[in-house]
Parts: C-alpha cells; structure tokens; sequence
C-alpha cells in the first residue's frame, strides 16, 4: 500500500512534469526525421496525418542529397575543417593553459583576462571585419579562412577550460618531477599532459563541436559550393529563392547532425563535466 | 614544496629556486606567444579595424574616407536601426527570462532520483548539441504557412481554422524566434543549474527540516541563494550569446515581416555586406560592445569574488 502510494507520487511529481520538457526538446528533431522519410506526395498533402508516414518510407530526399547536391563535399570541408581548427587550437591553448595556471611571470593575470574578455566577443562583432582580413590574408572564399578564424573563439574557451582542469591537479606532482631532474618542458609533456587528459578531450570535443556549428563566419566568408561547409550547404543550395526542398532540407539536417550526436552519445559524461565545469568554474 | 626542501641543504634549494625563477618568466612567454600572437592578429587587429570602419564610409572592396561620427548620427535617426535596439533587448530579455525560469524546473526535476536519469538527462541536451542552424531549419518546416503541424493539430482539435501566422505576422514572428531561442539554449541553461544543485550539501536540507521548514520556505532560504553565482555566470553569458545571436533570426525571418525581427547581428549583415555598406555595418555592430563590456566587468568581478 505505502510503496504503491509512494510509486504514484514518484510519477506525478517527477516523470508528469518532465514529459512536456521532453516533448519540447525532442519533437522538433523527431519532426525532422520523419520529413525526411516522407515522399513529396505525402509530404505536401493537407489532409494526411503528418506524425507519421503512411504512404510508404522513401529514401528519394537522401539520394537526391547525395548524388544531386555537393553534399559529400560539404560534410568532407567539415570534417577537413573542424579537425584541423581542433588540433591547433588545442595545441596553442595547453601551452597557454600550463604557463597561465602554473607559471608566475609579470603579465600573466592580464593576459588570463585577456583570454576571458576574448572568449566573450561575439562573432557578430567581428565578422565584417575578419572578412577583410581573410581577403587580405588571400583566403577569401576558401575553406582555409575557417581554419585560421576559428581558433580566435576556440583557443579563448579550451584555455579557459583547461585552466580550470589544470587548477584542480595537485601542484605537487609536477614538483616532485622537477626536483628529480626534469626540465619545464619535461613536465609538461611527461606529468601535466597525461593528468590532464580528461580535461583536454573535454576541451576537443566542444571545440570539434563549435567547429561543426559555426554558422556566421561559414556564411560570410565562403561562396563557391564546392568549398562549404555542411550546414551552410545544405541551407543554401536547398533553397533556392523562394523554393524550399523540404524533405531534402530535413534528410541534410538530420545527416549534417549525425557526426556531432554520435560524438555526444559517445561522450555524453565528457559533455556533461565540460558544461558544468565551465559554468561553475568560469 | 615545503616539505621536499625541508631535508635539502638551504644552499643548494637557493640555487635551484633562482634557475627555476628564471626558467619560469622565459618558458611562461614562450608558451603564451602563440594564443598572444593569435589574439592580436584576428581579435584585437579585427577590432581596431572594426572601430576604424565604423567612423569611415568604406563599401566591399573599397577602404574608404574617414567620416567622424557620420554613421552613428545616421542610425540614431534611422527608425529601421531603432526598431532593431528595441528587437534586440526584447529578443534577449524574453528568451533569458524563459530560459531561466524554464531550465531552473528542469534543473529540479532532474536532479531527482529516477529510473532512466541518464537516458533523459542525454535526450534533454540534444537541441543543445545538433547545429543551431540546421534545427532551425526544422523550426521552418515546423512554421510553414500551409504544412504548419502545429496549425495542422489546431485545425484538427477544432480550435482554429486558419492557423497561427507563425512567421508572418510581426508579433508572431518575434514570438516564434524567441521560442526557437529558448529550445535551443534551454539544455545548456538546465544543466548548469543541475551541476549547482548537485553541489548544495545535503545537510543544509536536514538542518531546515529538523527547524520544521517546509518544501517552499527549504527552495526559498537554501536553494535560491545557493544556486545564485551559477545563476549569475549562465545568465551573463547567455545575455551576451543571445543578444548577438544571428543564425536563428536569419534564416527563420531574414529581420522580417516588415523589419520585425531585426536585431543587430541579423541588420549588421544586412547593412554592410548584402547593401555593401560596411561602414554602416560596422557601426551597427559596435553597439554590442557596451553591452559585451558590462558582461565582462560584472563577471570578472563574480569571479574573483569566489576566487577569494
């Protein structure tokens, strides 16, 4: 009787009211996926059931993004992108991370808020003129201009973050390294490179993600097909003027997502840690 | 430290410190060269070059003459750039004040004990994981004029034959962004504030109940006040993302109907590369430093707070 009454409780007060909250966050990627597998016919009549397809599944708006658009292209540039921009920033943001949180030198604070303020400045601010850097730089309209302008906002937030990894490793370690003879950089490769990384793959991740994301830049700096990136891809050569390729545009958004879900399904305690150390930490 | 050269003699521990000082100033600007050089080049560079092209009357592909305060004397009088602060401000308070109150019961909820905590946990972060730009792509589809499923369920539940005009009236456009908005950083907003409740110690919960608290007054006194710096940080940084935001307001309305839905980013790209007029463009977007600037001031001061 008290367990049943507690069982009744329990799904009152915590699973009813997460119901909307789940409605909300998943419908609308749901939504997508069914559009997607709807043929036209059935995609464009008024009176069918749109929650689920009942003239058939159809895989005619993922051929058509295949073999009819520069969608391999697209998500290629991505990859080619995202992982490129990763492993540099990544690189220039463990160095700065180490020297920051480890090493006392005149300038260090400023230049810890440097990286702050950096990593607050909206791309909004900067894209106009960032684009008349990259046309000086000789890379406009080049997958390449990306490659250089992402780490301006990915080095600022794996800095920070690492930082903060960093902070909470006890200092001892790398003292007990130092006295046994290593150099600086002895350390860092040797001690603080392999404790760190949980901190540094959580770091990758959310770069590789921001990356794959990045929407304004993407936009802005690129015109010709063949050199976008996938989101960009696929929201400008699926519609054109005023004609929207719906179910192509919902096959290419539920397939240009697939990569970052399947990093975040794989890493969700990653993702978790990162988002919740950056808020609490800073 | 202490402890280790405790047992050394003091000669040689001098020695060391010094080589080490020394070593330390050297290795920590070596390291830092590159995110300096990084950030001078393609953020402090582009900046100056922001400020420059906001007083000069530089077009694409031309460099331009100096104009004082021309092109901020023109937007102060200009009812399109108006519209667009009020927008702004609507646009980010609404969806702020949304995301908190909404990501502070999800908080709650989740951080109860339940059978499939991990699996609802994930499902809720995915419209924080996939790209803004492609799930607003599926918000489109969501608020097509006629494939509407939302006004499709309205017209089959008999409560409205014609519809919402998601997009196509202002007042609904302005609404339908917001809500993307909200869907989008909600995840983000709920579990910052689930870290922070997992952080609350338990005892502070028994001490209140043994002085008979009950559920609202144990929310109210230990809580709230508890969950306030992560509250402060989330709330900060969403301010600055949302009111810079541009994918969602450009490809859901373009900153229509009728100018609606402008916000800064959204006109600031209009204005200086569809119409080519970066000067102009690039005046519009300065107006998000004052407000970057506050941010940053208020949270570093949050921060070193904690720190000490």
């Amino acid at each position: 009787m008290n367990q049943a009454r507690q069982l009744i409780r329990k799904a009152l007060g915590t699973y009813l009211p997460l119901v909307p909250f789940l409605i909300f966050a998943l419908f609308p990627v749901v939504w997508m996926l069914i559009s997607s597998f709807k043929s036209d016919r059935e995609l464009y009549d008024l009176s069918a059931t749109p929650f689920w397809i009942s003239k058939g599944i159809v895989l005619a708006h993922y051929r058509e993004l295949f073999f009819e658009t520069s969608f391999v292209t697209w998500i290629s540039n991505s990859f080619q992108v995202s992982i490129l921009a990763t492993a540099i920033s990544l690189v220039i943001s463990v160095f700065a991370a180490y020297a920051l949180v480890r090493l006392r030198f005149p300038g260090a604070a400023v230049f810890a808020v440097a990286i702050f303020v950096t990593y607050l400045v909206p791309h909004a601010l900067l894209f106009l003129p960032m684009n008349q850097v990259v046309n000086f730089l000789g890379l406009a309209d080049s997958r390449w201009a990306l490659v250089v302008t992402y780490p301006t906002f990915l080095v600022p937030f794996s800095t920070w973050l690492i930082m903060g990894y960093l902070k909470s490793i006890p200092k001892e370690i790398e003292e007990a390294a130092l006295i046994d003879g290593c150099s600086r950089i002895q350390v860092l490769f040797k001690v603080v490179i392999p404790i760190a990384i949980p901190g540094i793959m959580c770091a990758t991740l959310f770069s590789f993600t921001l990356c794959w994301n990045e929407f304004l830049y993407a936009l802005t700096f690129i015109s010709s097909t063949t050199e976008k990136m996938a989101p960009v891809g696929v929201i400008a050569e699926l519609i054109r003027g005023d004609i929207y390729f719906w179910g192509a545009l919902m096959a290419g958004a539920i397939t240009a997502s697939l990569p970052i879900v399947f990093v975040y399904v794989f890493f969700l305690d990653y993702f978790m840690s990162g988002l919740t150390s950056g808020a609490t930490k800073g | 430290m202490a402890s280790v050269t405790a047992i050394e003699r003091p000669g040689a521990t001098w020695q060391r410190l010094r080589q080490r000082l020394e070593g330390e100033t050297a290795m920590g600007y070596m390291l830092v060269t590159p995110a300096m050089l990084l950030i001078l080049c393609l953020v402090v560079y582009p900046f100056m070059m922001a400020v420059w092209l906001s007083v000069s009357d530089a077009r694409v592909g031309n460099w331009g003459q100096f104009i004082g305060f021309g092109n901020y004397v023109y937007l102060f009088g200009d009812e399109l750039f108006l519209r667009s602060i009020r927008n702004t401000f609507l646009f980010t308070f609404s969806s702020v004040a949304l995301k908190l109150v909404l990501g502070l019961g999800l908080a709650l909820l989740l951080n109860k004990e339940f059978v499939g905590q991990r699996f609802v946990r994930g499902a809720i972060l995915l419209p924080w994981v996939i790209p803004a730009a492609l799930s607003t792509i599926g918000w489109m589809w969501m608020f097509d004029p006629l494939f509407s499923v939302f006004n499709w369920t309205l017209r089959e539940l008999g409560l409205s034959e014609d519809g919402v005009p998601w997009l196509g009236r202002p007042g609904w456009a302005m609404f339908s962004v917001i809500l993307v908005n909200t869907w989008r950083g909600l995840p983000f907003f709920a579990i910052c504030f689930l870290a922070g409740l997992v952080s609350i110690p338990k005892e502070l919960y028994e001490a209140a109940e043994i002085d008979g608290a009950g559920p609202i007054a144990k929310f109210w006194y230990i809580t709230l006040p508890m969950l306030k710096p992560v509250m402060f940080i989330v709330i900060l940084f969403s301010a600055v993302l949302t009111f810079s935001n541009f994918e969602i307001i450009y490809i859901l309305t373009q900153g229509g109907p009728v100018n609606s839905t402008h916000v800064f980013a959204t006109l600031a790209h209009t204005v200086g590369l569809i119409s080519g007029n970066l000067g102009r463009g690039a005046a519009i977007s300065m107006f998000m430093f004052p407000v970057l600037l506050l941010v940053v001031f208020i949270t570093l001061g949050v921060l070193r707070k904690d720190d000490s």
